[in-house]
């Protein structure tokens, strides 16, 4: 049974207040990266750095991590393919890295972002924006601007549609 | 995938996989931090029955890129003159902590017969077995080709309308061997150019085309030239009359290059015999692939190792 969390106008009014939240906590600083976690993260990246953009006129870089390599579940799952890392040529020193991810869950994959981003270099800030916050970690990770929590149960599925790559923008629980 | 014995193994979503994963670790190796985390706590073991020193080094760096622990046997020097047997030693690699084995051996078959002998539970890379198979290279040769020829386009694609021709001493060359079979399975056509004494008896079933010489080879205006080492250590007779009629009929040369078309690139697995099957300014000249291949060459034994670790025994 597929049920309906966000359809496309809450997926849009979630990403404008989440760009307006990092707006509001840059206070003018300049030096914004987005970097999407592949493969929904990134096109989520993509939007919040045009709002931002938006909201107020800035010069806000867009890249994609992969954090595949750096996994803490390498040899427990099977062979995951490698995604391109593409981080703006100037580098990530002294920006402030906001990290882009669809779905926060377990907070593994956050874990091994930052392990990523460690061996890119040394951005000031660190922050970690996610549509949908599903409980249930197993570390002691937090998001600092969420789309929306969704409390589930470990045996329910949380699907992630971005037009970009599925043809619509829907976030639903199977 | 658990171990990697022979490219004639690799499906073709299997092959292109770990091309595309290459990508990724030649990123890693242009970055500050060429290190990564992935094979913490593991160990490699690099047994080498028979001399090397790019594959082995490779291998090393490969080995140390993703974090691993490496412990490197030559059988020079080695309890092997003691006569001791490559199941125990491999055993006793494997009880000091090793979970990889690349084995490069000078008999054909010695890593099939590891994998099908059950003595140890490593996953296992054939770095080279006699004139068998040298699979490695083969994957960096195919990476170094798609990337030359397909640029920045090149992930997720094969070498479906490219033409290659390798020429020189086929009959000795593993190289040959598992680069015929990888490009085969990524669509490109192989041509094959050899004086007869070097060609294998089986070659009606390798699925190659042949030519008489280097220079109805270059008429077809190929995408790719891959020269051949002239392998002298495992020529016990003449195979042919002397080394400069080889280099004049076999020998890639400047007004051979020129005839070429201006992408066309021109690869050599090394070591070189520079004026015998590839002159110095060729080796030396843009369209030469040999350093690139050699630096892809680490990538993408990263990218081999990567993937057999996620089979767990």
């Amino acid at each position: 049974m597929t049920r309906i969390v966000l359809a496309k106008p809450d997926i849009d009014r979630a990403l404008k207040r989440i760009a307006h939240e990092i707006v509001e906590s840059q206070r003018g600083r300049g030096g914004l990266i987005f970097l999407g976690i592949p493969t929904r993260g990134v096109h989520l990246a993509k939007r919040l750095a045009r709002l931002v953009a938006d909201i107020e006129p800035q010069d806000v870089q867009v890249g994609t991590l992969d954090v595949t390599m750096y996994r803490d579940d390498l040899g427990i799952q099977s062979t995951r393919t490698t995604v391109a890392t593409e981080i703006p040529a100037t580098g990530i020193n002294g920006s402030t890295v906001i990290l882009v991810d669809d779905v926060l869950y377990s907070g593994r994959t956050v874990r091994a972002a930052l392990d990523a981003i460690t061996a890119l270099g040394r951005p000031d800030v660190v922050r970690f924006a996610v549509l949908i916050d599903r409980g249930h970690r197993e570390l002691p990770i937090r998001a600092d601007f969420v789309g929306k929590n969704l409390p589930t149960s470990t045996s329910e599925r949380v699907n992630v549609s971005v037009s970009e790559v599925d043809g619509s923008d829907e976030v639903s629980i199977a | 995938m658990r171990h990697l014995i022979s490219t004639r193994d690799l499906s073709h979503s299997e092959a292109v996989g770990l091309l595309d994963t290459t990508i990724d670790m030649v990123d890693v190796r242009s970055r500050d931090i060429k290190k990564l985390p992935t094979l913490r706590g593991k160990t490699v073991a690099n047994v080498f029955f028979e001399d090397s020193t790019r594959t082995r080094l490779s291998f090393e760096a490969a080995a140390l890129g993703l974090g691993a622990d490496v412990m490197t046997f030559t059988s020079q020097g080695s309890s092997v003159s003691k006569g001791e047997s490559l199941k125990d030693t491999l055993q006793t690699l494997e009880a000091m902590g090793a979970e990889f084995i690349v084995l490069r051996h000078s008999n054909s078959g010695v890593a099939s017969t590891v994998t099908n002998s059950g003595w140890v539970d490593s996953h296992i890379i054939n770095a080279g077995d006699g004139t068998h198979e040298h699979p490695t290279q083969a994957l960096l040769d195919a990476f170094t080709m798609r990337s030359r020829l397909l640029g920045e386009d090149a992930r997720g694609r094969d070498l479906d309308g490219f033409s290659v021709v390798i020429v020189g001493d086929i009959l000795h060359s593993r190289v040959t061997r598992s680069n015929v079979w990888l490009l085969r399975t990524l669509g490109a056509a192989v041509t094959l150019a050899a004086p007869k004494t070097l060609l294998p008896r089986d070659i009606d079933d390798w699925g190659v085309s042949l030519v008489s010489t280097l220079d109805d080879a270059i008429d077809q205006k190929p995408d790719v030239v891959m020269t051949l080492r002239v392998q002298k250590e495992r020529m016990s007779s003449g195979f042919f009359p002397s080394e400069s009629e080889f280099s004049s009929v076999w020998g890639m040369n400047v007004s051979r290059l020129r005839r070429l078309a201006p992408t066309a690139i021109v690869m050599h697995p090394g070591p070189m015999n520079r004026g015998l099957e590839i002159s110095g300014e060729v080796a030396d000249s843009p369209q030469s692939t040999v350093t690139e291949q050699v630096a892809n060459g680490v990538a993408a034994r990263m990218a081999l190792l990567y993937t057999l670790r996620g089979e767990s025994r």
